[in-house]
């Protein structure tokens, strides 16, 4: 088992422009079923052996795609979002960084009610490793196994995970949930769907400064997780007011800091790693609590 | 991004809202002529982004008062503005150094019966805008926030449909305005909203919204950041930037399309995506030393990109060694060790730099670094790395 995506996740590529043709085909290699492209106009065509669609409608129809990652740049990503979501694409996963906060606002509204999960925007995607990658994350750093991954970062996951592989911890499902301040998939929906599944024995949460995800996911771990839960928080000497390179990194009004999060994780019992170089050993240390 | 104080109540007017008249100077003869057009008091008010300027102080001016000071005179006025132009303002915000001001508000003083709160933001649990209003004004809303959160009310805004009538009238009344100012009211909330959502902000406030003896009900102060990623769709906001507000090293890595932010200790890094970038600050921290800056590279960083980051890097005199922490994923190890090699020698290194890389094609980019005969230190783990740098920094 895994969460979100497997072997039979058929997916489409949304925007195949340079970055999004070399991920759809970097997915493929990892074996992935790469089914379609969107490519508004370009319908009847393929590239790199991709079959490319006008519309995602036509693109489900026609392929039988249950999930889609989306390249389209930011001004016209939260449209790309609601097109998938409006062809019944059951995982959109957003990987385009620069969404205007509004847009994302628009769109999260225009998916409520809908039964799709959105997995970003701003996020390097959803990896379930030897049989599904969706997203920009570098295959090879992952191996199957116990440890349920979940993060605000991008590298700082890669970071991660190779800590884990080299520990022998291989990895159930891998989720970015993205930098930015209105995501689809939040922490509590991961560590529910983690608690689920019945590969994940120990689960991994990586957050940052900015909002109170964390704080949040702590309360909820206190109350519904049963499984050894470790963290880590990026940012603790990030100054407050300024924008650490992800949109939602920010330390607003005095809230938001790495040592609120870090005190709430702790007290709801989570091994909180010290520095970004006790990832991998934090998880063995809440494996054997 | 940030604007002035009379940027934002500029939009405000254009949307519809009640701001007490005023006129900018960019020197005394000029603050004095907007005071003789007023013919009766005005209050003084230092153009700069940095908050806290009421309670900030004019470096060396030995003048008792901050970036807003009302006067009564013409040749208060004067003087006053001759200190505000000369002397740069300290706040709690803009650091020892101060920001200097280039323009003056001068506004018409309000006679001020009652202070209200007004403010919005993205809501990110609700994934909407929120309007918050208070009925203790100029106050710092952080502090009610931490003290009586009840005292905030909030609606929140449909991004679709804007405020809609029933809430501004709901907050209106909850503020306790009276029936025959509920109609001002309400016309400041839609003002404010409007503002919010079509320019996209990130956050917009009126602290004070003032309430005049007549009944008016005026934004008597405004604040408003933008949110950087809808800029592209507002050029009339883009022409609105006062560079000489920004860091000049966080401009010019934003032009080369580098995330940089400049703090005040001696290890430089360079570091690819924003969560690595800001742990290798902290575990830098962690042994000791005190990081210069944060800086993300970001996933598919070019040679030219590198050097110009280390370009800015080794432009701060504080810089004492500086630390490239890299994981390479998509990009292989060996395309970053060459481009740090090209970088190094054209940039022209005056201080230790310990390399930490890992991920795709290692050992060949650890390879590479160490046959270049460049004085660069490799380090195998993100612990070594960070003992390595800061060892080196206080050599």
């Amino acid at each position: 088992m895994s969460i979100l995506v497997d072997k039979n996740t058929r997916v489409l590529c949304q925007g195949m422009g340079k970055a999004g043709t070399f991920h759809a085909v970097q997915c493929r290699e990892y074996g992935t079923q790469v089914v379609g492209g969107v490519v508004p106009g370009k319908g009847g065509t393929n590239k790199e052996g991709i079959p490319l669609f006008n519309t995602v409608a036509e693109a489900v129809k026609k392929t039988g795609a249950n999930a889609t990652m989306v390249f389209v740049p930011p001004p016209a990503a939260a449209d790309a979002i609601m097109e998938a979501a409006d062809a019944g694409v059951q995982l959109i996963v957003a990987i385009t960084e620069g969404i205007p906060v509004l847009d994302m606002a628009r769109a999260m509204r225009f998916l409520a009610g809908k039964s799709c999960r959105l997995v970003g925007p701003n996020c390097p995607g959803v990896i379930t490793p030897g049989q599904c990658k969706i997203g920009i994350m570098p295959g090879y750093i992952h191996k199957p196994g116990p440890v349920g991954v979940m993060s605000r970062s991008g590298t700082l996951t890669y970071e991660a995970v190779w800590q884990l592989t080299n520990l022998g911890l291989g990895q159930s499902t891998c989720v970015g949930l993205g930098g930015d301040p209105i995501v689809g998939t939040s922490f509590i929906d991961l560590l529910r769907m983690f608690e689920q599944d019945s590969q994940t024995e120990a689960i991994l949460l990586m957050g940052e400064i900015g909002g109170n995800a964390e704080e949040q996911a702590a309360e909820y771990i206190k109350q519904h997780v049963s499984k050894p839960v470790a963290a880590f928080i990026a940012g603790q000497t990030a100054p407050p007011g300024k924008r650490m390179g992800h949109a939602g990194a920010i330390i607003s009004g005095g809230s938001g800091t790495a040592k609120e999060k870090i005190a709430a994780l702790r007290a709801a019992g989570i091994v909180v790693a010290d520095t970004p170089a006790e990832l991998g050993v934090s998880v063995q240390k809440a494996m054997k609590k | 991004m940030k604007i002035h104080e009379y940027q934002a109540k500029e939009l405000l007017a254009a949307a519809g809202a009640a701001v007490p008249r005023g006129v900018i100077a960019t020197n005394a003869r000029e603050a004095q002529q907007a005071y003789e057009q007023f013919g009766k008091p005005v209050v003084l008010k230092a153009q700069i982004h940095a908050g806290g300027r009421g309670k900030g102080r004019f470096k060396d001016s030995g003048a008792d008062f901050g970036g807003v000071k009302f006067c009564k005179t013409k040749e208060e006025v004067g003087t006053v503005a001759e200190v505000m132009f000369r002397y740069p303002l300290v706040t709690k915000q803009t650091g020892e150094a101060g920001q200097r001001v280039s323009k003056v508000l001068v506004q018409e003083a309000a006679d001020i019966a009652r202070e209200v709160y007004l403010g919005m933001v993205v809501d990110r649990n609700a994934g909407v805008p929120v309007l918050m209003a208070c009925a203790e004004g100029g106050v710092e809303i952080e502090e009610v926030a931490a003290r009586n959160p009840e005292k905030i009310l909030k609606a929140k805004i449909s991004p679709e449909l804007g405020l809609v009538p029933f809430q501004a009238r709901r907050l209106a009344f909850e503020l306790e305005f009276p029936p025959e100012q509920v109609p001002a009211a309400e016309k400041l909330m839609t003002a404010l909203c409007k503002v919010f959502i079509e320019k996209d902000c990130s956050l917009a406030e009126i602290n004070p919204v003032a309430v005049t003896p007549a009944g008016e009900v005026l934004a008597l102060d405004a604040k408003m950041n933008f949110d950087d990623n809808a800029l592209f769709r507002h050029p009339e906001i883009e022409q609105l930037r006062d560079e000489s507000e920004e860091d000049p090293m966080e401009l010019r890595a934003a032009r080369a399309g580098l995330s940089y932010i400049s703090l005040s200790g001696t290890i430089g890094c360079l570091v690819n995506g924003a969560g690595l970038a800001m742990s290798t600050m902290d575990i830098i921290k962690y042994h000791g030393g005190e990081p210069a800056n944060f800086l993300d590279v970001g996933g598919g960083a070019t040679k030219e990109q590198v050097t110009e980051a280390f370009r800015i890097l080794l432009a701060d005199p504080r810089v004492k060694a500086v630390l490239v922490n890299i994981f390479g994923g998509i990009m292989k190890c060996d395309t970053i060790a060459a481009g740090i090699i090209a970088a190094y020698k054209e940039v022209g290194f005056h201080v230790p730099l310990v390399v930490r890389l890992e991920g795709t094609n290692v050992e060949l980019g650890r390879k590479m670094l160490a046959e270049s005969g460049l004085n660069i230190q490799t380090a195998a783990g993100l612990t070594e790395a960070a003992k390595a740098v800061v060892a080196a920094a206080a050599a």
